[in-house]
């Protein structure tokens, strides 16, 4: 298991908070809530070690721009694919524009 | 139960959803609130110490809402998270839920209860404490189910087994789709305890020709076998529900069901109809 942070430049703060995915085989789950104005921060807790480099690319790809609202993510992953990591951190973001799923 | 394709594809899946999306279909909409969400964080520090990702909400979702009107509370446990396991937060979650339904119940309020088991029983990383939140379970649903019915529900794929199987015995009714297995001891347990003569854990037509949601019903040991349909679930709850609470309670007739297991031959392994054979005797 191994435990990573990381911090993106991001728009004006998240409109909500919800949860996407559960830690199941080859699948995480994303937290997301707002953060303060232009910050985004990432904590990762990943069951498989030695991924630092993949997990900073993937993460840069969905962050980097910045334009994203700014939001506190915590992501607990249990070996997925950067696919379906990309794939939940979207689905979390909609969930918030959308309104919808808020636990 | 047809397997016509256009049903297949047109159907709303209750396996397929996640606890969540499980605790909110059975709920009238709008009307969920979660309690001891995964934004409380409450992580399991066990799972923590020994190396393992945790889930924010330790894999039980606690929702309150109504259920055809009625105040109700659904404990719905995620199978796709460590088993579905019951650890010492998951555990106290479902525990505590129940208890407070209970009290609501003396304060007047009728407060009703689903549990929606997806589980392999303890979580073994957590032992005694696992064990010990299981036993607490079992006591709040005895003592819930004296005002209301707490009804069980076992959709799979996970199923229901060890000791949250006792729990699902103690429900005032249980509901199961055929996909879900209901069993103390799961097929490999009981192949590499007692030999894979007594028990071959790679027969599958044998698991759930013994253990699955048809013959557990045939079996009088479940009270409804449902699709994997989450408008045929929940209107299987709610009527449930409106029957009140039984008469008498499975598990208050022990002595009815230990006898028809003593005329058991066990000299040779029973097939599937020798187990209704045996379950169809008797006058319980």
């Amino acid at each position: 298991m191994e435990k990573m942070e990381y911090e993106f430049s991001a728009g004006q703060p998240a409109l909500g908070r919800t949860v996407a995915g559960v830690v199941a085989s080859g699948d995480l789950e994303v937290l997301l809530e707002p953060g303060p104005a232009g910050r985004t921060t990432v904590a990762v807790q990943t069951s498989v070690n030695g991924y630092g480099g993949n997990w900073k690319a993937l993460l840069e790809r969905v962050f980097g721009a910045g334009t994203l609202p700014a939001a506190r993510i915590e992501i607990n992953d249990n070996g997925a694919t950067p696919g379906v990591v990309r794939m939940r951190i979207e689905q979390a973001f909609e969930e918030v524009t959308q309104g919808g799923n808020a636990p | 139960m047809s397997t016509d394709i256009a049903q297949l594809l047109t159907r709303d899946s209750f396996i397929e959803r996640s606890a969540r999306s499980r605790a909110k279909a059975l709920l009238d909409e709008g009307t969920m609130r979660e309690l001891a969400g995964p934004f409380e964080r409450l992580h399991s520090p066990w799972l923590a110490m020994q190396n393992l990702v945790t889930q924010a909400d330790d894999g039980v979702v606690v929702a309150k809402g109504r259920l055809d009107g009625q105040p109700t509370v659904v404990l719905a446990i995620e199978g796709a998270y460590q088993g579905g396991s019951m650890g010492e937060i998951a555990g106290a979650k479902i525990a505590g839920a129940l208890e407070l339904a209970a009290r609501d119940n003396r304060r007047g309020i009728p407060t009703q209860a689903v549990i929606l088991f997806e589980t392999g029983g303890v979580r073994l990383q957590e032992a005694n404490l696992g064990l010990a939140a299981i036993a607490e379970i079992q006591s709040a649903i005895v003592d819930l189910r004296r005002y209301r019915p707490v009804i069980g529900v076992s959709a799979g794929t996970v199923g229901c087994y060890g000791g949250m199987s006792i729990a699902a015995g103690l429900c005032s009714y249980l509901v199961m789709t055929r996909e879900a297995r209901l069993g103390l001891n799961g097929p490999q347990v009981i192949e590499q305890e007692a030999g894979v003569l007594e028990f071959d854990a790679r027969q599958r037509a044998l698991i759930w020709g013994l253990t699955g949601g048809e013959q557990r019903y045939a079996t009088g040991l479940v009270d409804a076998c449902v699709a994997d349909d989450t408008a045929e679930i929940r209107a299987t709850v709610v009527r449930l529900f409106a029957q009140g609470r039984p008469e008498k309670h499975r598990s208050d007739q022990a002595r009815e069901y230990l006898a028809r297991l003593e005329r058991l031959d066990t000299s040779a392994q029973p097939s599937p109809a020798d187990v209704r054979a045996l379950y169809a005797q008797g006058d319980a």
